[in-house]
C-alpha cells in the first residue's frame, strides 16, 4: 500500500516539516520579543538613555549617569527579570506537562510559596545571604512538592486532589510567610513585598548569577528530559509503553524543575502567576508540536519583563512585578476552574 | 513479515496495594496468532495485560519475552518489540492525527536523532493501514469515537512492534465500528503477522475474531484455547456465574453464546 511514492507519505512528510518550520518561526519571534523587550527595559527609566550609550556601557566604557543607572540598576534588574521569567515558565510548564493539568502550576500547588516561605526564613530568622537562601529554598521546594505528591497519593495520584491539596499548602506557606516576616526586626515593606508577591527591587549581580547559574547546570538537565516530558502528555500508560521511564523520568524532572524554580524565587520572591501563565500562553501560540519547555521559558521572560516595566512606569506609584502579573493570572485561574466545574472536575 | 517471538507469562502473581488479583498464573501466548483474553469485571484481565508490558513490576513469578524478563529490559528496546494500547488512552488537546501517530515512533528515537524517512514511512504506512490518511491534519478532539480509536491503533502501528496488546478495543464503540476495529487487527495479524494479544469485554466477538481465547476467573486461568473449545456453556457458568446456550453461529462457523437471564427465555434451562 505504501510506496516511496505514497501521497500519504508525501502528506506526512509535508505536514510535519510544516509543523517545524511554524515551531523554528515562533521560537524566533517569542526570542526577538525577549530581546526587545530587555532593550526597553534598560533604556526607559527616569532618564531615557539611548541604544548607543546603553551598548558603550555593556561594553564596559564609562559613561556619566548611564554607568551607574544602566550598568548598576537596571541592567542586573532586566537581567533578572528575563532569568527569573524564564526559570519560572519552564517550571512551570514542566509541572503542567508531568501532571497534565494547567491548574497544577508550581505557583498554584506550593511549590514557590515553600520555596518563598523558606527564603523568608532563611533571610530574616537565620540571617543567611544568598547560596544559603538559595539552598534553603530549593531544600522546601523539593519537600513541598514531595509532601503534596505523597498526599495526594492514593493508588496514584489524581490530578484534582493534588491540586486541592497543593492549594491548602500554598495558603499554609504564605502565612508562614506573613508570619516570618512580622518576626522581622527592622520591618522592610520592600523585602515584605518580594516574598509575599515577588518584586525585582534592588536586584542585585549576585543573585542574578546565581539565577543564571541554576539555569545553565539544571536546564539542560531539563531540556534533556524534553521528549519524555512530551510522551508522558499521553497518560502515564502509553508513554511507559512507548518506551519511557516513569520514575526515572518524574525524580529527573521535579529535581531539575524544582531547582529552577527555587532559584529564581529565592532572586525575586515567588513573581505571581508567571509559571501558571507561561505554558498554557506558549501551548495557545506553538500548538502540540514539540516541547512546550523552551517556548514557555521564553514566554515567562517576555512575560516579567513586560509586566515589570508596567508595574514601574504605567501607573503614578511604583508597583512590584508580582502585582503585575497576579492581576493579569488571576482572571485566568477564575477561567480554568469555572472550565473545570463544567467539564465535571476534570481537565 | 515480522519475527516470531515467544511471549509467556510463569507462576505470575499480581496486585495493587494489599489487594492480590492475580494469583499464580502459567500462559503461553501463541505467537503469531490474535488472542483474546476474556472474564468477568475485575478478575483481572488488564491488569494482566499492564503486566505484560512492563507496567505493573509482579510480586512474584516472571513475564518472559523470548526467555528474557521483560520487567529487566530496556525500555525503549522493548517497546520496539511490543506494544501496548491503554483502556482509555488520552490525548492532549489539541494535538493532530499525524502529530499523535508520530509519537508511536518515540521508542526508535534517539535522544537528540532528528526526525528521520523511516519515521515519516512508519507514520504514513499506519495512517493508511487504519484509512485515517484522510485525517492526519485534523485535531484528535473533533474525531468520532472510531475515528479516535483508529487514530490510536495507527500510533500502535507508528510503533512497529512485532506484538501488539490492546486493552478492550472495541469498548465504547458501536457495533459497526467493533467490526472495523477487530477487521483491521485480523488484517494486522494476516498481512504483517503481528501478534496480537487483546481484552475484549464482548465474548462473541472474542470467539469469532480470535484464534486463541483464555478464559479467567477470579485472577485464576479457567480455560484457554481454541474458542469451540473453550467457550462452552460450562465455562459461561464458571467464569461469569451465568447460565446460557451456546450454539454454533452460522455466519462463522465459531461459538456463539446466548445468555440465558430470567425474563424472555423460551427453552427449559438445563
Amino acid at each position: 500500500m505504501s510506496t516511496s511514492l505514497s501521497p500519504t507519505l508525501a502528506a506526512v512528510t509535508g505536514s510535519r516539516v510544516r509543523r517545524s518550520r511554524r515551531r523554528a518561526l515562533v521560537i524566533g519571534l517569542l526570542a526577538t520579543l525577549v530581546v526587545a523587550a530587555y532593550g526597553v527595559n534598560l533604556m526607559v527609566g527616569e532618564t531615557f538613555y539611548p541604544p548607543s550609550e546603553i551598548w558603550r556601557v555593556i561594553l564596559g566604557e564609562t559613561v556619566p549617569g548611564a554607568s551607574f543607572t544602566v550598568g548598576e540598576l537596571r541592567l542586573p534588574r532586566a537581567t533578572l527579570a528575563a532569568l527569573a521569567g524564564f526559570c519560572f515558565g519552564m517550571g512551570g510548564v514542566t509541572f503542567q506537562t508531568m501532571l497534565r493539568n494547567p491548574l497544577a502550576s508550581p505557583d498554584v500547588i506550593g511549590i514557590t510559596s515553600g520555596a518563598s516561605a523558606a527564603a523568608a526564613f532563611a533571610i530574616v530568622v537565620l540571617g543567611l545571604t544568598e547560596t544559603g537562601v538559595s539552598a534553603f529554598a530549593i531544600g522546601a521546594g523539593l519537600a513541598v512538592a514531595i509532601i503534596v505528591y505523597t498526599l495526594s497519593f492514593r493508588d496514584g495520584v489524581a490530578g484534582t486532589r493534588l491540586i486541592l491539596i497543593g492549594i491548602g499548602i500554598a495558603a499554609m506557606l504564605d502565612s508562614a510567610t506573613a508570619y516570618v516576616l512580622s518576626q522581622a526586626a527592622q520591618w522592610d515593606l520592600q523585602q515584605a513585598q518580594r516574598w509575599l508577591t515577588g518584586s525585582l527591587n534592588g536586584a542585585t549581580w549576585d543573585e542574578t548569577a546565581q539565577v543564571a547559574l541554576a539555569l545553565l547546570v539544571l536546564g539542560p538537565l531539563l531540556l534533556g528530559q524534553a521528549r519524555n516530558l512530551f510522551m508522558l502528555q499521553l497518560g502515564d500508560d502509553t508513554a511507559a509503553a512507548l518506551g519511557v521511564r516513569l520514575e526515572r523520568t518524574r525524580i529527573v524532572v521535579i529535581v531539575a524543575a524544582v531547582g529552577l524554580l527555587a532559584f529564581a524565587t529565592a532572586a525575586t520572591g515567588p513573581i505571581a502567576f508567571v509559571a501558571f501563565l507561561s505554558g498554557p500562553i506558549a501551548a495557545r501560540i506553538i500548538g502540540s508540536a514539540g516541547s512546550l519547555l523552551v517556548p514557555a521559558g521564553l514566554v515567562g521572560a517576555l512575560l516579567v519583563l513586560v509586566a515589570d516595566l508596567i508595574g514601574q512606569y504605567a501607573f503614578d506609584i511604583r508597583y512590584p512585578v508580582g502585582v503585575v502579573t497576579g492581576v493579569l493570572g488571576a482572571p485566568y485561574l477564575v477561567y480554568l476552574l469555572i472550565r473545570t466545574n463544567r467539564a465535571g472536575g476534570s481537565l | 513479515m515480522t519475527a516470531t517471538h515467544s511471549l509467556l507469562v510463569s507462576s505470575l502473581r499480581l496486585g495493587y496495594g494489599d489487594r492480590t488479583v492475580i494469583e499464580s498464573l502459567d500462559l503461553t501466548l501463541p505467537p503469531g496468532k490474535i488472542t483474546a483474553i476474556v472474564g468477568a469485571n475485575a478478575c483481572g484481565k488488564s491488569t494482566l495485560l499492564r503486566s505484560m508490558s512492563r507496567l505493573l513490576a509482579p510480586r512474584a513469578g516472571h513475564v518472559l519475552l523470548d526467555g528474557r524478563e521483560v520487567h529487566k529490559m530496556p525500555a525503549k528496546e522493548l517497546a520496539r518489540t511490543l506494544g501496548l494500547l491503554p483502556q482509555s488512552p488520552v490525548a492532549p488537546e489539541g494535538i493532530t492525527v499525524s502529530d499523535l501517530v508520530g509519537r508511536g515512533r518515540n521508542p526508535h528515537q534517539r535522544l537528540l536523532s532528528r526526525w528521520s524517512r523511516e519515521d515519516d514511512a512508519a507514520v504514513a504506512a499506519a495512517l493508511d493501514a487504519t484509512h485515517t490518511a484522510d485525517l492526519a491534519d485534523r485535531s484528535v478532539d473533533e474525531l468520532s469515537g472510531g475515528q479516535r480509536q483508529r487514530v490510536w491503533i495507527a500510533m500502535a502501528l507508528a510503533q512497529q512492534t512485532d506484538l501488539l496488546l490492546l486493552d478492550e478495543p472495541t469498548t465504547f464503540l458501536d457495533v459497526s465500528h467493533q467490526v472495523e476495529v477487530l477487521d483491521l487487527l485480523t488484517d494486522l495479524n494476516r498481512n504483517r503477522g503481528t501478534t496480537i494479544v487483546m481484552v475484549l469485554h464482548d465474548l462473541n466477538m472474542a470467539a469469532r475474531y480470535a484464534d486463541h481465547l483464555i478464559a479467567l476467573a477470579d485472577g485464576k486461568l479457567h480455560a484457554a484455547g481454541e474458542p469451540s473449545a473453550v467457550l462452552t456453556e460450562d465455562c459461561v457458568r464458571a467464569v461469569f456465574g451465568l447460565d446460557s446456550q451456546v450454539i454454533t453461529d452460522p455466519t462463522s462457523g465459531k461459538p456463539l453464546m446466548l445468555p440465558l437471564g430470567r425474563h424472555h427465555v423460551a427453552i427449559t434451562r438445563p
